[in-house]
């Protein structure tokens, strides 16, 4: 197969590759830039483990082909980790919160959360499940997800 | 007094999870690595006429296609017999048959249930696969596929396994009292069928194996996002015919098991022997349409139950009937089948009991253990009995609740029968009414009742439902730990107990802190992997707290024991010593101490160290801990709903629950597990079942069709604990893994009964859709206005 050269920016580092069309943005990451944390765990667009930002907007990398993303910015999981290792406000909520427990979902969530918590400074309880409904975690029952997000926006718990 | 258990410290597992720098098996790459992708069944029954690969083989980058004839050598994957074993005294008790069943790695003959594997491509990649795969032609001819599994066990039913004589593949009957005589001398008896369907456990990350063969240690080494690498390491054994210790299993990073990712699956014995026949390692990520359809499933019982009660609400017996539809195969034996018949009379006193069970095959992916594995069943079962019997006495269902209850008095209690280990059914510890007492609180009972009133004549619908279960957790047969201390002071533990996200690392370092004296931080968890400690089990059953953690501790005090001696001589003191923070000294001069770097230099070998006279170097110890029994969790819980009668939506607007899983380790996990627990059980209650058609078909082969709760379905959940330690260990710990998601359906079934009521509707079909719910209330209604018009 033809391969195709696109050029984008992830987690702040220009990248180029000559990647097959059908190559999946997920796969693109997981495999060619060896991105790991972002997850797959539907691959039809429901559970939202793969979700990353794209130009500042959570989208499912599962539902995108690598070369819809030419000259784009993305941002994934891990850039969300501080120069110095420390975890960001969000992750440091939802280790306090014990928002997690095997992990799998959690980069999903954090990804929507970045973009959610962002453009909403001050979410009702109401808003945040609202935010969190596309993302699926079979773990936590969603309740500590939903605390950790009423902490990195400062609202009593 | 403990420093560290019953502490809410934060998961050690966090960082890596939150950093995208987790290690799952779809994150493992090799050098030279190839990709699988699976052919698998369309049919449910067929006869394999013919599979052609030409055309599949001649894409570029294809390494091999192989088919069942390729594999011949390979032996098929049988029940697991660690988990089929009964005890003799149980055997005795309740007259089991358990047909021998298997399944080829690959289908050989014919195929038995939709997304069996048949082929396997290997490729360069798992795009190359993928085309490969589709380009695999393999022929069948249909046979009659048997769905209802009252269909599969009448006599002249075609076979599913061809060298049984029925598709009924083990049964048995358990019984105590005289059921006989309690329905004869009854006020009433009831007659009820309750079904639970069948469950996904749906992991947000999917079955996945990886794996090469190790040239230079001639070491077959695989990883398995498995809930029990031993189980593989000695399946694999014996279906390759190799020694064990000449495989090494790593479970990495799971993304959650639930009960299905325990066992062993063909892929994890094909992709082994392939790496190995290939030269060249293979890593195998299933989809979710595959998940679907081949990982296994669970649940789905049907019970016939007859129950007699006197005017005062006593339940005098129970008899129930009933059937698990087991799939083409079933793996585990009697493990959900007897867990469900040992469960039923959960936190009641009655009497006369009968149970017999069979279970059968049927053209479905196999069935096997899911969070509570036979338990959330017969829950189900019995606390629709106790709202029966309620509404039928016209009394608030605690009422026949309190009626029936075992007392706190009654401790130790004896149900009369026995547990699937052999040993009596006896209680422990816990005090259920004070739970029940404890939830009535919590919810404001009363008030509720009141407020129900008001709301009802508002028209709206809104009622409570209430359930409890007994949980038998922690079965044995045994867990080890291996704890060893290093020249710098670092304590490494090394458990044989995978975790799937339930915080192992961060646990069990808690309870070893305590047994050590040392801080968690100077304590890293080892866990996942078969060769740190040569025998092992796994993370089910709400087990590993019980066994691991009881192993640790003592592994602990075996080593705190041989540390303390070395301090002693280190310090040239006769005096009792303690330990804190890996500060060792005599209580009365703690500013002479030694700590832990120096006892783990002391314990160098030769003279390398400074060790008593006669002690062996090195500081290293392993327990193994087997529990005389399983301990007995409990747990009462309350659902709120609302019901919309014109759409049949339920709309959950409250959840609580009282539990008590004996000492507590890390209540924050705990918490944790109960929450995350009760979301699934709410799944089942509400949303959550796979449906296959009549002729076998999956028609739930996405999470369009499969429902799993969202954040708008689940509300957070009011907890309130007791804490009833278990006389069975010396940290007097019970499980609580599985809890959570035992008593969701009956609550909340019975919450949509009350609020329905007067209208008499019966919940005793799970899961309650909108459409089920409309059904039942239209036929009420239709009902309801014939009585008034006769």
């Amino acid at each position: 197969m033809d391969k195709v050269k696109i050029s984008l920016i992830v987690n702040g580092e220009k990248v180029e590759r000559d990647i097959e069309p059908r190559l999946l943005l997920t796969d693109f990451l997981r495999e060619e830039l060896f991105l790991t944390g972002t997850h797959v765990g539907c691959e039809h667009g429901v559970c939202g483990a793969c979700t990353i930002l794209l130009n500042g907007e959570a989208v499912r990398g599962c539902l995108m082909l690598a070369v819809q993303a030419d000259g784009a910015t993305i941002e994934t999981v891990e850039s969300l980790v501080g120069e110095d290792g420390q975890l960001n406000p969000l992750q440091q909520a939802f280790t306090d919160c014990h928002s997690l427990q095997c992990g799998f979902c959690t980069p999903g969530f954090l990804m929507t959360l970045t973009q959610f918590t962002k453009e909403n400074p001050n979410p009702s309880e109401e808003e945040i499940r609202e935010a969190i409904s596309g993302n699926l975690c079979r773990c936590t029952g969603y309740a500590n997800i939903v605390k950790a997000v009423k902490q990195v926006t400062h609202q009593t718990l | 007094m403990h420093k560290y258990i019953g502490k809410s410290m934060q998961r050690k597992e966090d960082y890596r999870l939150l950093t995208g720098t987790g290690m799952f098996v779809g994150d493992i790459s090799l050098t030279n690595m190839s990709e699988a992708v699976f052919v698998r069944s369309p049919h449910a029954h067929a006869k394999i006429v013919d599979i052609n690969i030409e055309a599949a083989k001649a894409i570029e980058g294809v390494y091999g296609i192989f088919t069942a004839k390729d594999i011949e050598d390979i032996k098929p994957l049988t029940q697991f017999e660690s988990h089929c074993f009964l005890p003799p005294n149980l055997v005795e008790a309740i007259s089991p048959t358990i047909n021998f069943n298997y399944e080829d790695i690959l289908a050989k003959k014919k195929v038995t249930y939709v997304g069996q594997s048949v082929a396997i491509v290997v490729a360069k990649n798992r795009y190359i696969a993928e085309d490969a795969a589709d380009l695999v032609e393999v022929t069948y001819e249909p046979l009659q596929p048997l769905v209802d599994p009252y269909e599969a066990r009448k006599e002249d039913a075609p076979l599913i396994q061809e060298h049984l004589e029925n598709n009924i593949q083990s049964h048995f009957h358990v019984t105590t009292g005289n059921v006989e005589q309690a329905f004869s001398e009854a006020d009433y008896i009831i007659n009820e069928k309750i079904r639970t369907p069948r469950l996904g456990s749906n992991p947000l990350e999917t079955r996945g194996v990886v794996a090469k063969f190790d040239t230079r240690n001639q070491e077959l080494r695989v990883w398995s996002s498995s809930q029990m690498p031993y189980e593989i390491r000695s399946t694999l054994a014996h279906c390759l015919s190799l020694p064990d210790l000449s495989i090494r299993v790593t479970a990495p990073d799971v993304g959650g098991g639930f009960g299905p990712k325990g066992g062993v699956y063909p892929e994890e014995i094909l992709i082994p022997y392939l790496a190995k026949k290939i030269r060249r390692p293979i890593k195998w990520i299933e989809d979710r349409m595959e998940h679907l359809t081949s990982a296994r499933q669970s649940r789905d019982q049907i019970h016939e139950v007859k129950v007699s009660f006197k005017q005062d609400g006593t339940i005098t017996a129970i008899e129930d009937f009933f059937v698990i539809d087991s799939g083409a195969v079933n793996f585990f034996a009697l493990t959900c089948a007897y867990n469900s018949a040992y469960h039923l009379r959960g936190a009641y006193k009655i009497p006369n009991y009968d149970s017999k069970c069979e279970v059968i095959l049927t053209n479905k992916t196999p069935n096997v253990p899911f969070r509570g594995a036979g338990r959330p069943e017969v829950v189900f079962v019995m606390d629709r009995i106790i709202d029966i019997v309620a509404r039928k006495l016209k009394v608030d269902p605690i009422e026949i609740m309190k009626k029936n209850m075992i007392q706190a008095e009654d401790m130790p209690y004896d149900q009369g029968i026995l547990v699937k280990d052999g040993h009596q059914l006896i209680y422990d510890s816990g005090d259920y009414p004070d739970a029940l007492r404890k939830a009535v609180d919590l919810v404001d009972y009363e008030a509720f009742r009141k407020e129900q009133e008001e709301k009802k004549k508002e028209g709206k619908l809104v009622g409570i439902g209430i359930s409890s279960y007994v949980e038998g957790t922690g079965a044995g047969p045994y867990e080890g730990a291996h704890i060893s201390i290093d020249p710098s002071g670092h304590v490494t533990a090394y458990l044989g107990c995978t975790p799937q996200g339930q915080g192992h690392e961060t646990v069990f370092s808690q309870i070893a802190a305590d047994g050590l004296g040392v801080n968690p931080q100077n304590i890293t968890v080892r866990v996942g992997e078969t060769t740190v400690l040569p025998m092992g089990q796994g993370t089910y059953a709400s087990r590993s707290a019980v066994n691991a953690g009881s192993a640790i501790y003592e592994a602990a005090l075996k080593m705190r024991e041989k540390v303390l001696k070395i301090a002693a001589h280190l310090l040239k003191t006769d005096e009792e010593l303690v330990i804190d923070e890996g500060k060792i000294y005599a209580e009365t001069s703690p500013e002479k101490f030694v700590t832990y770097k120096d006892v783990g230099r002391a314990a160098l070998p030769a003279k390398l160290g400074n060790l008593p006279e006669g002690m062996e170097a090195s500081l290293e110890v392993t327990h193994y801990f087997a529990p005389p029994t399983v301990t007995f969790a409990a747990s009462i819980h309350m659902a709120q709903v609302e019901v919309d009668k014109e759409t049949g939506f339920v709309n959950l607007q409250n959840y609580s629950v009282v539990h008590d899983c004996g000492t507590v380790i890390n209540p924050m996990i705990v918490d944790g597990q109960v929450q995350g627990g009760i979301a699934q059980g709410i799944g089942s209650a509400l949303y959550e079942e796979i449906v296959y058609d009549q002729t076998g078909q999956l028609l739930t082969g996405t999470y369009m069709d499969y429902l799993l709760p969202t954040s708008m379905e689940v509300p957070t959940v009011e907890k309130a604990h007791q804490e009833f330690k278990s006389t069975r260990n010396r940290l007097g710990i019970k499980g609580v893994g599985e809890g959570g998601a035992i008593a969701p359906p009956a609550a909340i079934a019975n919450a949509i009964v009350d609020a329905l009521h007067p209208l008499e509707i019966k919940t005793n079909d799970l899961p309650i859709s909108p459409n089920k719910l409309r059904t039942w209330i239209k036929e009420a209604e239709a009902s309801f206005q014939a009585l008034q018009t006769n």
